[in-house]
């Protein structure tokens, strides 16, 4: 037990000091058993204090301090380190919150703030008191980073940790570098394609020898953790024989002799294409594949192209990483069958079917299942906002997006006419140019309530759609279009088994979820797999890249140094009563307890590399045998007791 | 008559930070309520509820991750677990079960934390003077 106690009371300027009675409480601390030093100061964090603080632990050898201030949150780094200047385990000090849970909180309530303060103070010196001091656990770190996902956010991610000196394994599950970005044309505000931002990173990614880039691949495992993660990949074959320069002509023949025929994935279903195939030709890495779940081996496309080897098998490769970044991206949402006549009438298409409908056709005439397209009604919001059930949130850069591609065909085909019938426009920040720009094009805004959304029917010559348009006062109106579309946000990937195998925590939207929001956006709980890009939320491509800079600046500089400190927050067992029965196996998340024989006795033992302290295994344990290092009963039950003295 | 008083157990990373953006937006609710914060509200042991009540607790909240829990997704299952066995122990020692709650706080759930605090307050105090 620590019995000389060194207690800071902070005034945070007036923060705490006008509504908790600060020099009162510091009087009735300096009486508490155990309690060496009580002072109150202005404020705690300045640098004077802090020097005050550090004299103070060495001329008094104290063993332990008590700051009574503001959240944890944060300055619980700033007094660590004062104890380490100080020469005293950063272990053997707390933080105590008495301005966000208390003079804030109950500024109504002076008296009741200060009786509350007062408690807390107590409640934090009798945690400190059965403080142990502890040293992080150092562990080594591969300065070797994981990069999943080859989209933009991954591409620029990968150069930047090479720019830092960090080695880098990018790896892409598609036979082609680029994500979705791949897949939009003109892309707002620069005017660039898709296609020519991804030759752009492409074309720098590959000129660092420390990058690594695999396609077709996937993590099949994982093992190990943080500074030290083992991953197996496998590698799907391209069917292609290695360093041989093919011939186009060939390749384009071999094409037209493959019999099978599938949905085109990169056009959305919008045109069909062979076994073998590249989704365009200047994409990335310059060399076809084999789709291999759908190629019936019928050998037509090797007597053409001889480079071409159907006997590839895949391949299974372990590599040493110190750290993971997930840039996995996102999918369009899919509308349900009749969702606004999709799939059942002719002319109802999604917003990324237009993009590569705009693509595909030529400059004259827009046309869709052979119809001459005039009148284009975009319906927003389908599959977002919704009230009940599906996605409640709003993946924002669909407004921006719709209306973009409004600009789009204005700008190709002059005779078009635009429809928006959305539910309030919003064009953030600079997109609102884009909204401008469209109404100045002369498109039409209609706006609807969810309550009553509009209705798709089809007419002579494509759909009729219906709106009560609160615009106009309520009114019902009805228009022809040629062509409707589907204004969809972006939903997480259908297939997320990395998440199973990672262990990353899916939010309630689906997507994968950070630590916090504002405070570590791009860090998931398992200590070194970041996340940044359209896996982690709606984003757009700026918006992406952002996140992807934010984690590649986490992640470089974590293992960079070549050694990591944790936090020594882990579970332990109690051998000597600890009595197998699994109850702490099954709520484990992270897989950190094993069964072991220790003299002739099963019992539990922890995986210390995998343990997140969580302290999920705690409460199953029906000999409480479990500890979690900083929250023993003794610290936990000693805090209630002063609580309630 | 001295106001009950209500132990919370928070989540380091999800509902304590509520907590403190309650105070932060000067959202006012009981001073009688103090908050131990844990890892995760799957850790709560139902022995450090029982030690409150024994103690002299009138309530303990256990203001949950839900769904937005960073280590589980099975944290609100778990939780709910948790909570179930200790209105089993409560009911043996002669404690009202509605004595312990639990409910999901989210980061950003300064509302609903002080809306649950002042029902709760409201709730053990009625119950304080009926038995009085």
């Amino acid at each position: 037990m620590k019995n000389k106690i060194g207690v800071y009371i902070c005034h945070c300027g007036s923060n705490i000091s006008d509504y908790v009675d600060v020099k009162k409480l510091n009087e009735i601390t300096a009486k508490i058993e155990g309690v060496n030093i009580a002072k109150d100061t202005m404020f705690a964090c300045a640098d004077s204090t802090q020097k005050e603080i550090i004299d103070d632990i060495k001329s008094n050898e104290l063993d332990s301090i008590v700051i009574a201030s503001c959240s944890p949150k944060l300055h619980l780094e700033t007094f660590r380190n004062v104890a380490i200047r100080a020469g005293l385990n950063p272990y053997n000090y707390v933080q105590v919150n008495i301005r966000e849970q208390c003079s804030w909180a109950h500024s109504d309530d002076k008296k009741g703030a200060t009786l509350k303060a007062l408690q807390l103070v107590k409640a934090g010196i009798e945690r400190v008191k059965r403080s142990q001091a502890l040293e992080p656990i150092e562990i080594s770190s591969r300065n070797v980073v994981l990069i999943v996902g080859a989209g933009v956010a991954g591409m620029r991610s990968a150069i930047e940790l090479a720019d830092m000196g960090t080695e880098v394994y990018l790896i892409e599950r598609e036979y082609f570098v680029g994500g979705r970005t791949s897949q939009w044309n003109t892309l707002f505000t620069t005017d660039e394609t898709g296609e020519q931002v991804i030759k752009r990173l492409y074309k720098k990614v590959i000129s660092y020898k420390s990058i690594t880039l695999f396609t077709g691949a996937e993590i099949v495992s994982k093992s190990g953790g943080i500074g030290k993660f083992d991953i197996k990949l496998k590698i799907k074959p391209r069917h292609i024989k290695p360093n041989c320069e093919l011939d186009w002509k060939k390749f384009d023949k071999a094409v037209s002799v493959c019999p099978i025929e599938v949905e085109d994935e990169f056009n959305f279903g919008l045109t069909k294409r062979k076994a073998i195939f590249m989704n365009y030709k200047s994409e990335f890495p310059q060399i076809p594949a084999i789709d291999t779940e759908n190629c019936n081996r019928c050998g037509e496309c090797v007597k053409i192209c001889p480079e071409i080897d159907l006997d590839q098998k895949d391949e299974i490769l372990n590599i040493k990483v110190g750290a993971i970044l997930l840039t996995t991206g996102a999918d369009p949402y899919e509308p349900k069958k009749d969702e606004y006549g999709y799939k059942t009438l002719d002319n109802v298409i999604t917003l990324q079917q237009l993009k590569r409908l705009i693509e595909l056709n030529d400059d004259k005439n827009l046309s869709y299942k052979g119809k001459k397209i005039k009148d284009v009604a975009f319906i927003y919001c389908v599959g977002s906002r919704q009230e009940e059930g599906g996605n409640t949130y709003c993946s924002r850069y669909c407004c921006t997006s719709a209306i973009h591609s409004a600009i789009l065909l204005k700008n190709k085909y002059r005779d078009i006419r635009n429809y928006h019938i959305n539910r309030g426009i919003r064009t953030y920040g600079k997109q609102e140019l884009l909204y401008k720009e469209s109404s100045e094009n002369g498109d039409i805004y209609l706006q609807f309530f969810e309550d009553k959304i509009p209705t798709v029917e089809k007419s002579k010559n494509g759909a009729t759609i219906k709106v009560i348009d609160i615009l106009t006062t309520n009114r019902e109106i009805e228009l022809e279009a040629d062509l409707v579309v589907l204004v969809t946000g972006m939903v997480p990937r259908k297939d997320n088994t990395i998440a199973g195998i990672l262990k990353v925590p899916i939010g309630r939207d689906k997507f994968f979820n950070e630590i916090h929001p504002k405070l570590r956006p791009v860090e998931t709980v398992i200590d070194a797999v970041y996340i940044a890009g359209a896996c982690q939320a709606p984003r757009t491509i700026r918006e992406s890249i952002d996140s992807a800079l934010s984690a590649t600046a986490k992640a470089n500089s974590l293992i960079s140094k070549g050694k990591i400190d944790l936090e020594p927050t882990l579970a332990q067992i109690d051998t000597s009563t600890c009595e197998w029965c699994g109850k702490c196996v099954d709520v484990c998340p992270y897989s950190a307890i094993k069964k072991v024989e220790k003299e002739g006795k099963q019992i539990a033992e922890i995986i210390e590399s995998n343990c997140k302290g969580c302290g999920m295994c705690m409460p199953v344990c029906p000999s409480n045998s479990i500890q979690l290092i900083g929250y023993t009963d003794t610290e936990i039950e000693s805090m209630i007791e002063a609580l309630i003295s | 008559m001295e106001s009950p008083k209500i132990l919370v157990f928070s989540t380091e990373k999800i509902s304590d930070p509520a907590i403190d953006l309650t105070g932060l937006l000067k959202k006012y609710y009981p001073s009688t309520v103090y908050t131990i914060a844990i890892p995760c509200s799957s850790a709560v042991k139902p022995k450090w509820i029982m030690h409150a009540f024994e103690k002299g607790f009138a309530g303990v909240f256990i203001a949950a991750d839900g769904t937005d829990c960073p280590f589980s997704e099975k944290c609100t299952e778990n939780t709910g677990n948790i909570v179930s066995h200790t209105h089993e122990f409560m009911k043996e020692k002669g404690i009202d079960p509605a004595r312990l709650k639990m409910a999901a706080i989210c980061s950003v759930c300064t509302d609903p934390f002080v809306k649950h605090m002042k029902s709760f307050l409201k709730f053990l105090t009625e119950n304080k003077e009926q038995k009085n």
